[in-house]
């Protein structure tokens, strides 16, 4: 037995005299599990905030960055905290078409996050399927659907993200297409590695033994306890969904001009900042970062906190 | 062992053979490249003329299997852009990749397996905190944006690094390289490290974890209780350990060093692979395209085939495995 | 008295987040050259802490607060890190649980005995090397030059049980801890290694503390015997006597909750209650919850005192008269 071991178990699992041990409800006990880091917290409150950015873009930006009517040209590239010809002070200054950065990161932010999550979403409802089966049905379904799993996922995500793109062609939809892609594979695994955990235990036996249906077995009984390891690799992935379609519209491949993500600022701002004009490059990315970043650290301390091997 | 790589050959060969199908056939989708190329006000029978010559007029199965025929003799026809073979393009622009992935990748060890196995051995501590936060920032910084930031820092605020091309080079075995001029190097840092920002951080993450599962281990308590001093015990015992999955990890991550190269390449001018895809992609050079992908996957393979072998290496319970015919 | 090793008023203390926890709280003993000290409590009750507080093998948040460890009358509690680190497997060796962990799956056998040898003198490879084969032969391990280019995996675990034996004796130690190195065996196995470690401890002149929860193990195997409870050590003194006329209530109810051919038949005592937290454990005997003959003086911490000649209890109310 190893000391850290030994000091957890004798630390919790004992009860010391006379006092009673405290029952939390299991999103209490979560809650207080979570809340433990306190870098968790603050990125958890960093993504509350984008979140809350992104949903109330319309209600909260200074300008309308894609009126064109509101745009003058005679604004473009200003420095942040510049005023423009009708008096507005653009805090993070504007870009090349007189747009305000600030307004401009706030849509974005809309894009870039609506593009992760939905993505995500579809991704993991179709590995969620292919990984159930797989686990459930074993045999020939099971090799099949892995080893296309296996050769996928041994190709970087964005080799095969960017030449679907180059297939497919510019758009939101499009993109999207093209991270589901890239991302069913994890969740498949990812279920199918806890399916197969599962899929061993008494409960399933038991339900086997009382004749439920197939699809009965999988959804109602196998699939709840699946979700833990799943929604950690879920919140890690929709960071990863929210860098490669950035990287991919900086390349051009992404987004259309029409509807620009942060990446797609990026890239615009690009040309001018070896003139410079840092600014309509720098705040975009920062926004990127930022909200990467606040994920990150949520899905950090959902790992240890969801994590069986950490617990007890 | 011999039964295995043969099993492991097989292997490959079915991918290989399978991927140029995929390949081709996603390439094949991408727009008509004879609107591209010719004049816009060439008339219909310049447009057939020039559909012929590029074989575009036949049929998709027919075509898929010229261009296996031909393919398998390593010609995947010429550029529709450059004129020349798509193959010796893409060799001809490899060296600088790869210099490039590899000099990120030895960035990313010699500075990320320490910092993690300080990491590791004093988790509570100021600098172990502080190495965990730079490598969450690092694994959030969208490798694009970095690139941006380095070049206006230390290009356009301080003007100390050139943030374009790969400078001097110098033959080496006929293989063009920057890393030995002075001036090759000044171009190859900023690219190579932009590169290896992301490997960095997962490294430093991969073996602040391992060192601090290892270091709960009976064997690294019983390797104290002989009286084995610190050193010994870290660089031995813990360190062994831990090698097996960074090695792993620095292996299978090497081919997504390259595919990433192709960001890197953009953002810094690197003449390299990376960035011939991305131009070749704008203009359909389809036989540009396809000789990258299926140069690539083949890479991959190989790299896959060495990271099985090192691993066998590293860790004496897998020799016997792969003997008895365990796959993975 | 001949102690090689003695242990006094040793207390061990991890300070965490929700308190200190006392892992070791005042315990003594003492083991004499060639003799076997068997340690026994349930888990949880400090006795391998001890055994890690010997080697100077505590690591934060963990402390060794106050006491004294005498190695061949030497106080060891203070000693540089350097110093500490010198005893180490040379002096005092130990023998952990689980074999199958204790060993580096990765490393040869060989380079982790050399290693052992040469942290501690300056000895050409191929001398160790020749230390470590005849080490292996004194284990009874067969073909010991073949077995030590092997590798962990290739071992049983009783086998590698007794490599980590043979690291243990290399450099002739005054001290083994063996810290239950039976306990994950099979039952002839285990019967085989206990007689085998008797045998080269008595040779040797080597003493041994055989660290166990199994009273049945340390009967057949210690000379004397030291129970712990709740890091305290509850009753000290040689085996026939600790076992035939238990004193404290503690040992008394760990020995009729072992099976037992004379009550064939009966149904097994057990001790009511749980082990209490070692986490901010408060004065008090504190085995009182669970004891049958508590008394309000209990309340009081119970010094560990002399009881009779070379027997020491901690109990105000030693079970002597009424017995179970």
């Amino acid at each position: 037995m190893n000391a850290a071991a030994w000091l957890k178990r004798a630390t919790k699992s004992a009860l010391s005299f006379g006092e009673a041990p405290r029952i939390e409800s299991p999103l209490q006990r979560f809650w207080s599990d979570f809340s433990e880091s306190r870098l968790a917290l603050i990125g958890l409150m960093l993504l509350t905030m984008i979140i809350l950015i992104a949903i109330f873009a319309p209600l909260i930006s200074p300008q309308n960055p894609y009126d064109l009517s509101q745009l003058d040209i005679m604004d473009s590239k200003l420095a942040p905290g510049e005023k423009s010809g009708a008096g507005h002070t653009h805090l993070l200054g504007t870009d090349d078409q007189g747009r305000d950065m600030l307004s401009a990161i706030f849509y974005g932010l809309r894009i870039s996050l609506g593009v992760g999550i939905a993505s995500t979403v579809f991704a993991l409802a179709i590995g969620l399927f292919f990984g159930m089966i797989a686990a459930y049905f074993s045999g020939w379904v099971d090799t099949l659907i892995m080893r296309v799993v296996d050769i996928q996922l041994s190709f970087p995500a964005i080799l095969i993200a960017l030449i679907l793109l180059a297939v497919l062609g510019q758009g939101a939809d499009k993109i999207i297409v093209a991270l589901i892609t890239v991302q069913w594979a994890y969740y498949a695994r990812t279920v199918r590695a806890s399916a197969l955990v599962e899929k061993q235990k008494e409960y399933i036996e038991a339900a086997k033994v009382l004749a439920l249906s197939k699809t009965r077995i999988l959804f109602c009984h196998m699939l709840p306890n699946c979700l833990p390891p799943l929604i950690v690799v879920a919140t890690v992935q929709v960071a990863h969904a929210i860098a490669l379609e950035s990287t991919l519209s900086f390349l051009g491949l992404g987004l259309p001009i029409t509807e620009p993500s942060l990446g797609l600022l990026i890239s615009n701002g690009f040309t001018y900042l070896m003139s410079g004009k840092y600014w309509i490059s720098f705040y975009p990315g920062l926004a990127l970062l930022l909200t990467i970043m606040s994920i990150n650290l949520v899905a950090d301390q959902l790992r240890d906190v969801l994590n069986p091997r950490l617990k007890k | 062992m011999l039964s295995y790589t043969l099993r492991r050959l097989f292997q490959s060969g079915f991918v290989l053979l399978m991927m140029s199908f995929l390949v081709f056939v996603g390439v094949y989708a991408i727009g008509n490249p004879v609107e591209l190329l010719i004049n816009p006000q060439a008339d219909d029978a310049e447009r057939l003329r020039a559909t012929i010559a590029m074989g575009l007029d036949k049929p998709f199965y027919a075509q898929y299997l010229a261009f296996l025929g031909t393919a398998s003799t390593g010609d995947f026809g010429r550029s529709f852009v450059f004129n020349v073979p798509a193959l010796s393009l893409i060799l001809q622009k490899l060296p600088a990749t790869i210099e490039l992935a590899l000099f990120a990748t030895m960035i990313a060890v010699v500075v990320g397996i320490p910092l993690g196995l300080i990491a590791g051995l004093k988790p509570d501590s100021f600098v172990g905190r502080a190495i965990m936060a730079l490598s969450i920032i690092g694994f959030s910084l969208p490798t694009f944006w970095v690139g941006l930031v380095l070049i206006m820092f230390f290009s356009v605020h301080l003007g100390w690094l050139p943030s374009n091309g790969r400078g001097d080079t110098v033959d080496v075995l006929g293989i063009p390289v920057s890393f030995l001029t002075w001036d090759g190097l000044t171009h190859l840092f900023m690219p190579a490290f932009n590169l290896a920002l992301f490997k960095l951080s997962l490294l430093i993450r991969l073996t602040r974890s391992g060192t601090r599962e290892a270091l709960l281990q009976d064997y690294v308590k019983f390797a104290r209780a002989k009286g084995l001093s610190n050193t010994r015990v870290i660089g031995v015992h813990v360190l062994k350990n831990i090698m097996i999955p960074i090695v792993t990890v620095i292996g299978l991550e090497f081919g997504s060093v390259i595919a990433f190269a192709i960001v890197t390449e953009t953002i810094f001018a690197w003449p390299g692979t990376g960035k011939l895809l991305i131009d070749s992609i704008n203009q359909l050079d389809r036989p540009v395209i396809v000789a990258y992908l299926l140069v690539i996957v083949s890479l991959f393979i190989f790299i896959n085939f060495l990271v099985d072998v090192v691993y066998s290496v590293l860790d004496p319970r897998v020799r016997l495995g792969a003997q008895s015919g365990g796959g993975h | 008295m001949n102690a090689v090793l003695q242990v006094e008023n040793l207390r061990t203390h991890f300070f965490t987040k929700a308190g200190v926890v006392k892992a070791v709280d005042d315990v003594s003993f003492s083991v004499e050259r060639g003799k076997i000290l068997g340690l026994v409590g349930e888990s949880g009750s400090g006795k391998s802490m001890t055994g890690y507080s010997i080697m100077g093998l505590i690591d934060a948040p963990g402390k060794i607060v106050d006491g004294r460890i005498l190695l061949n009358g030497e106080n060891i509690i203070g000693l540089k890190h350097e110093q500490w680190r010198g005893l180490r497997g040379n002096r005092v060796a130990m023998i952990f649980q689980d074999p199958m962990m204790t060993l580096n799956p990765v490393l040869r056998i060989d380079t982790q005995m050399i290693e052992a040898i040469q942290a501690h003198e300056k000895i050409s490879s191929v001398n160790a090397r020749e230390r470590c084969r005849a080490a292996l032969v004194r284990v009874g391990i067969a073909s010991a030059d073949e077995r030590l280019n092997s590798y962990p995996h290739q071992f049983s675990g009783g086998m590698r049980q007794r490599v980590a034996i043979a690291i243990a004796l290399l450099n002739k130690p005054d001290v083994i801890i063996a810290d239950e190195p039976t306990t994950a065996l099979d039952v002839t196995i285990q019967g085989q290694i206990l007689f085998e470690m008797q045998a080269l401890c008595r040779d040797s002149g080597t003493a041994l503390i055989w660290i166990t929860h199994d009273l049945s193990v340390v009967a057949g195997l210690a000379d004397h015997i030291a129970v712990m409870y709740a890091g305290k050590v509850v009753e000290y003194g040689s085996v026939a006597k600790v076992l035939d006329a238990p004193l404290h209530p503690y040992t008394q109810g760990l020995l009729a909750s072992v099976p037992s051919r004379n009550r064939r038949g009966q149904p097994l005592k057990q001790i009511p209650g749980m082990t209490p937290s070692l986490l901010e454990i408060g004065s008090g005997c504190a085995f009182r919850e669970r004891c049958p003959y508590r008394m309000p003086d209990c309340e009081a911490t119970p010094p560990l005192s002399p009881h009779a000649a070379h027997r020491q209890v901690r109990c105000f109310h030693p079970v002597t008269g009424h017995s179970a």
